[in-house]
């Protein structure tokens, strides 16, 4: 029992993380009909965000130290940290450790900005081309997007670690009644867990409780009336891409102490999100997330030793198994619409 | 009037065959005269750097590539000259090879054995390159090594560590100076008894390929024999990025030791996790949970950041063995004090094989007076040296790997700089790390070099 409660707990961390993209990604179709298969590069350029201030905050000057010697045997330059010189030493070492979540504030407007760049400058020459066209010319942005970020941080992981408050485990056993040590789960998977239902409940209210929700979902739902009405809603439709890449984006802003950032970690979470969206529906919010959590705690279950001893292999396929099995017994997915990619 | 022999037929015929010889590849048809493949003109020798210049070993790749232009500058008589000053075969005087300028072309492996090969056979059939050398997986490095063996050149193995790199896919013109997991497990083995006691429960997490394989089969045979039990191995796919559902079964599984069988991100990605689930801190069966890495990389360490501290795991040569250990480990100093000088920060163990492969290339082909590759494969096996920074080494001819002291290393609680991240715990003697060429783990007694090929 403990174990299973291990790998739900696991599952939902990653869950998160899928529900999260697969949600931007069904925004973007939703709204403008294009298949963004650069969706995971935004993840990744989010984590990148996290990269990016503690690099800021973590910036130095160098004081020779004469009393120490460098690997040439010269006198050591030594860091010392801007932040410290301007704060005092504890409350400089506070902001580069809160580094992470200081991200955020600056993920939200590189991220929208990044969005609008991205819908205005390329993706809006492909609204009338066939998603074909759509998924090439996304997917070369993502590899552009990837090959970027490798040549100015290198293609090695980057260690974001989480504020030292949030660094430990929570004995999450013990307060299930279980012996101490058995079941374990790091403070901040916590956290992003509770940041993304709190991320998802914030676009769903968004969509469901504002005028401006309001139009969007008429315009996802018949995009021409709306605009007989006398409403522009390309421009609505550029912001949710906006607002699509933010959410993307900070999905990775804490995403990034749970695996260190490297360039390529948007084309994992891609191909993923993209079986998470089929699964859950194309152009389902809801279907999105029922799927990103399904499929990431049906991939942690799939990781559980005693699984793989029983089916060796299945940890590498499962995702792809319950898609094949539910678009079979269910082909537009768990919660599609008629109509959507059927033309 | 004049009648013309070209017949429409004819002209076919003839230029037919004169596609074909032209698209013939040139190791099969140019300098016959020599008797081997891409033997150099008067002047200048290519020699060919296959490394990962894109794709998750690009940093590697990037030091590398450092390391062989060092090494390049130093053979044509450039720079400070940097192990040729501690080298004890003095056959390389920085002169070029044999008086011929030593020139270099670059391919990409991409850290895929396709692409690899490809790189290399174009290094091969459009660069002239002599000799191909470099890489940071044993998939690619086995790939490109059968490749050589084929057109008659020799490689020069960069970073691999896979048993099978000079074990069942030895190769006769292939070489390798990094060392190997059998010699990780038996370097690190009798230390992790030392330190963490005889009678510990390991489980293993092991990358889904190759190197994977032969690591953890190295290290569950030494753990084994020194008292240890291996509780579960579970093989976690390439791809992996978060380790979460593999690592969170391990605390309740009755191991007290994880041993992460993981390289390059994998083992940053999987090392993390297993902090972030409060392994390190964890007691199991009354004794302190403990993780073991292996193969150690700077690089790796430096990705891994404040989680390697305290970690165990195997290198083979650090930048600080000299100063630490004294002139048995010659050459080391003045490598760093050439790279350090040149790049500003100290070469990593990647850039050190490199270095030194290339170098022994070099000397072969001075002491056998030929470039070869059957001169070249005579001149190297068997070939004893020292001052390369790994104390006294031989190139064993029986399978062409090299046999030298192995460090055993731990990851620094509070490291001064971003470079002084391992510390050296201990060296193991060669002794220790030796084994038979027919051992079961380099593929028995199958296991054969098979016959020098000079191509051409």
């Amino acid at each position: 029992m403990d174990q299973i409660i291990v790998q739900v707990l696991n599952g939902l961390d990653k869950g998160s993380a899928y529900a999260l993209i697969a949600l931007g990604l069904t925004i973007i179709f939703g709204t403008l009909g294009v298949v963004n298969f650069a969706h995971g590069a935004l993840f990744m350029m989010g984590a990148f965000c996290a990269v990016i201030t503690s690099k800021i905050l973590s910036v130095s000057h160098q004081v020779v130290d004469p009393t120490r010697s460098d690997f040439l045997g010269n006198p050591m330059q030594v860091d010392t940290f801007y932040v410290q010189d301007w704060f005092g030493m504890a409350a400089g070492q506070t902001i580069m450790d809160w580094a992470v979540p200081i991200a955020i504030l600056f993920a939200i407007p590189v991220m929208i900005f990044v969005g609008f760049a991205m819908e205005r400058g390329l993706i809006k020459h492909f609204y009338k081309r066939p998603h074909a066209d759509q998924i090439l010319v996304t997917f070369g942005l993502a590899l552009v997007i990837g090959e970027i970020i490798k040549y100015f941080f290198g293609a090695n992981p980057i260690q974001t670690p989480a504020p030292p408050a949030f660094t430990g485990s929570l004995d999450f056993g013990m307060i299930l009644g279980y012996e101490a040590q058995t079941i374990m789960y790091p403070y901040w998977r916590l956290v992003y867990f509770f940041f993304s239902a709190f991320i998802i409940a914030g676009v769903f209210a968004f969509l469901q409780f504002t005028t401006f929700g309001m139009v969007v979902r008429a315009g996802m739902a018949d995009r021409e009336t709306v605009g007989l009405l006398g409403i522009d809603i390309d421009k609505r439709f550029t912001f949710m891409f906006g607002l699509a890449a933010a959410v993307a984006g900070v999905a990775g802003v804490m995403y990034a102490p749970i695996v260190a950032p490297n360039y390529f970690m948007g084309m994992d979470f891609l191909v993923l999100s993209f079986v998470v969206v089929v699964v859950g529906g194309m152009g389902s919010l809801p279907g999105a997330v029922a799927a990103g959590f399904l499929l990431g705690v049906l991939e942690s279950f799939a990781s559980m030793p005693a699984v793989i001893d029983l089916l060796p292999g299945i940890n590498q396929i499962i995702i792809y198994l319950v898609a094949i099995i539910i678009l079979l017994t269910r082909p537009r997915g768990l919660m599609g619409r008629k109509g959507v990619m059927e033309e | 009037m004049s009648k013309s022999n070209f017949t429409r037929r004819g002209v076919m015929k003839t230029g037919a065959i004169a596609g074909a010889a032209l698209t013939l590849p040139t190791y099969l048809r140019a300098d016959a005269h020599a008797g081997f493949t891409n033997a150099p003109g008067d002047s200048e020798v290519v020699l060919g750097f296959n490394v990962p210049q894109s794709g998750p070993y690009a940093d590697e790749g990037a030091d590398e590539i450092r390391a062989y232009e060092l090494a390049v500058e130093h053979l044509n008589g450039g720079g400070d000259g940097g192990m040729l000053q501690t080298f004890t075969s003095n056959a390389l005087d920085g002169t070029g090879i044999l008086g011929r300028e030593v020139k270099y072309v670059t391919g990409d492996t991409q850290t895929k054995s396709d692409a690899a090969r490809a790189s290399a056979r174009s290094m091969i059939e459009k660069d002239g390159a002599v000799m191909v050398t470099g890489g940071s997986s044993s998939g690619v490095a086995v790939a490109v090594q059968a490749l050589c063996q084929e057109a008659g050149i020799i490689f020069m193995a960069g970073l691999t560590h896979s048993n099978d790199t000079t074990g069942k896919d030895r190769k006769a013109n292939g070489f390798r100076q990094f060392f190997n997991s059998y010699m990780t497990g038996a370097a690190l083995a009798p230390v992790l008894a030392a330190q963490y006691g005889s009678d510990r429960k390991a489980y293993h997490l092991t990358a889904d390929y190759n190197w994977g394989y032969t690591t953890e089969e190295a290290i569950r045979a030494s753990t084994e024999a020194m008292g240890w039990e291996t509780v579960n191995s579970v093989k976690t796919p390439l791809t992996q990025t978060d380790f979460s559902s593999y690592i969170a079964p391990v605390l309740n599984s009755g191991a007290d030791v994880l041993v992460l069988n993981h390289y390059g991100g994998n083992m940053i990605n999987s090392l993390t996790n297993a902090v972030q689930f409060g392994l390190r801190d964890a007691q199991a069966n009354g004794k302190n949970f403990e993780i073991v890495v292996p193969l150690y990389s700077e690089l790796m360490a430096r990705g891994a950041g404040a989680n390697i501290a305290g970690i165990l795991g195997s290198q083979n040569w650090d930048w600080k063995i000299e100063d630490q250990l004294g002139a048995k480990y010659a050459g080391t100093n003045a490598f760093v004090r050439s790279f350090g000088t040149k790049y500003g920060f100290p070469p990593s163990q990647a850039a050190h094989t490199c270095y030194v492969q290339t170098l022994l290339y070099a000397d072969a082909v001075q002491r056998a007076g030929s470039f070869a590759p059957c001169a070249v494969v005579e001149a190297l096996e068997g070939f004893e040296f020292s001052g390369m920074g790994n104390g006294e080494t031989l190139y064993r001819a029986d399978d062409h790997q090299c046999f030298k002291d192995v460090l055993v290393v731990r990851g620094k609680e509070n490291p001064e700089n971003e470079f002084d991240l391992v510390e050296i715990v201990e060296v193991t003697p060669v002794e220790q790390v030796t084994y038979a060429p027919d051992h079961p783990q380099m593929g028995g007694a199958e296991a054969s070099l098979g016959e020098c090929n000079n191509g051409a």
